[in-house]
């Protein structure tokens, strides 16, 4: 019975079909992460900011982007684009716009944290031994952020891959798609298929998220010692 | 004090931008008419785009070399050779059906997509090609044969399918485990989450044949459905060119072909065609 199921992974291009899937998944994941870090810092940045107005509107964005739910904003770009204006944007357009608004928020309220979490006499020394504030930032806060970022951001990362899941509701055949595709054309033939195809799923998006890990700790280490 | 205003103030704009998304949403509903694609712009585009399931087999769902098949699959090719165009998937879940129609994402839904009242509101229904009831699939060792034996039991459905609107209406006190994938669902009978699972007769017996140890005790119920391709609501040229396609079309007794290719291995040869097949659009 068991080598039955694990024969369906084997059929045709079906083990293939999975690869693209998580090549889908991958790609749409990274370049959105990419955005949202350089962004994130960004807005991180503006987010200290004392002026009230930014702070509201920084805050406004932030508490909409985590109330709402990531299927609604999904559903809201690509759908309701279309309704008000007319345009027409594919699933993966649309899917790299919420993930990067969605990282974007929950990466610059990381880095604003991570920012006010430096000691206040830190930036005061700084400037007892004459650094202005650009370079305050660039040899005191920046490197020291860093490694209060390093461990929440990798979270945000794998949160943020993992949810890349939901984004076949507007159409995009990712690889949890393409998992369901494989069993539901072999339920009649071999229904045991299923623990086989996510078993698979599971281990691609360990492997896809383990090496992120792998980097973190590595980057943490590095950047202590200096 | 200061800080509980500054989150007073963060509630009320959130509020407001919240609200303020509704009342567009609702306000852009009425002039969105132009958004779907006629026969001739279809034609000139060289593509025409058809939304179908890709894990509904028999009637679409794609097999282990990644190509489309299907009884929904077997029509829309036709389609597509007749209009002369190439033919471009898209891959929709029960629940999306309608909202692609409304924006005009694809042109016609070939998703085993059922007639309803309510449905026919917010899409335009071309001539059915198929027709369908209820069925109610569970284990034989607890055997449901009648609705009202659900009562107080769980019964697993499919979001945005009839079978969560007919019992929703008409069986209150059923309680309802809903999925948005079939899979899931299938997968939360097998594990014993529910009590019985119902969606189209045609699914839960083709389903039951393959899965020893589950019957379907209800082989019809609720009204006999039809199925038909459907467009977006306005769409005249392609509604009525799906028409006389399907009229056209049964001459040649297409879609008993249509069975014979895709269902007949599935359903095995005890059922009778007839009660599944709609030729030239006519339901007795």
């Amino acid at each position: 019975m068991q080598d039955l199921g694990i024969k369906v992974l084997f059929m045709g291009s079906n083990f293939e079909r999975l690869l693209d899937g998580l090549w889908v998944t991958i790609h749409i994941s990274i370049l959105s992460v990419l955005l949202s870090i350089l962004l994130g810092i960004l807005l991180g940045i503006v987010m200290t900011s004392k002026n009230i107005v930014v702070k509201a509107v920084t805050r406004v964005y932030l508490e909409f982007v985590r109330i709402m739910p990531q299927l609604v904003l999904l559903f809201i770009v690509y759908f309701g684009v279309t309704k008000t204006f007319g345009l027409h944007l594919n699933g993966e357009t649309s899917a790299l716009i919420v993930f990067t608004i969605w990282g974007t928020a929950e990466m610059g309220d990381l880095v604003r944290s991570a920012i006010i979490s430096i000691p206040k006499h830190q930036r005061e020394s700084g400037l007892a031994i004459g650094l202005n504030s650009s370079q305050i930032y660039r040899y005191i806060i920046i490197p020291q952020t860093l490694i209060r970022l390093i461990p929440p951001a990798i979270n945000l990362t794998t949160r943020m891959i993992k949810t890349t899941s939901l984004i076949v509701l507007i159409g995009v055949v990712e690889v949890l798609k393409v998992g369901q595709q494989i069993i539901e054309a072999n339920r009649y033939t071999v229904p045991n298929a299923t623990l086989w195809i996510y078993g698979t799923i599971f281990f691609l998006y360990f492997f896809t998220c383990w090496p992120i890990s792998l980097l973190a700790k590595f980057l943490e280490k590095k950047w202590k010692v200096n | 004090m200061k800080k509980f205003l500054a989150i007073l103030a963060t509630v009320i704009m959130g509020a407001s931008a919240l609200v303020g998304c509704g009342s567009k949403d609702a306000s852009v509903d009425g002039g969105s008419e132009n958004l779907f694609r006629t026969v001739d712009e279809i034609k000139s585009s060289g593509t025409v785009k058809i939304g179908v399931f890709s894990d509904k087999k028999p009637f679409g769902y794609v097999d282990e070399n990644g190509e489309y098949q299907g009884y929904d699959i077997y029509f829309a090719k036709r389609i597509a050779q007749d209009l002369g165009v190439e033919l471009e998937y898209v891959s929709t879940e029960p629940a999306s059906r309608v909202e692609y129609l409304k924006t005009g994402k694809v042109d016609i839904v070939l998703a085993n997509f059922t007639v309803t009242n309510a449905r026919k509101e917010v899409v335009d229904y071309a001539l059915p090609y198929m027709k369908v009831a209820l069925g109610v699939v569970s284990p034989e060792s607890a055997l449901i044969k009648a609705p009202e034996e659900l009562n107080g039991k769980t019964l697993i459905v499919v979001k945005g399918t009839t079978a969560e609107t007919y019992f929703t209406e008409n069986y209150p006190d059923v309680k309802l485990l809903k999925f948005d994938q079939y899979a899931d669902a299938y997968n939360a009978l097998i594990d014993g989450r529910g009590d019985a699972l119902s969606t189209d007769n045609t699914e839960v017996l083709a389903w039951a044949i393959q899965n020893p140890g589950f019957a379907v005790g209800i082989e019809e119920m609720g009204n006999v459905d039809t199925i038909a391709p459907a467009v977006t609501k306005g769409n005249a040229s392609l509604k009525e060119w799906i028409d006389n396609e399907i009229i056209s079309l049964a001459d040649e007794q297409f879609f008993h072909k249509d069975f014979k290719e895709t269902l007949e291995p599935i359903y095995g040869s005890n059922v009778n065609v007839d009660s599944l097949v709609v030729e030239g659009g006519k339901v007795e």
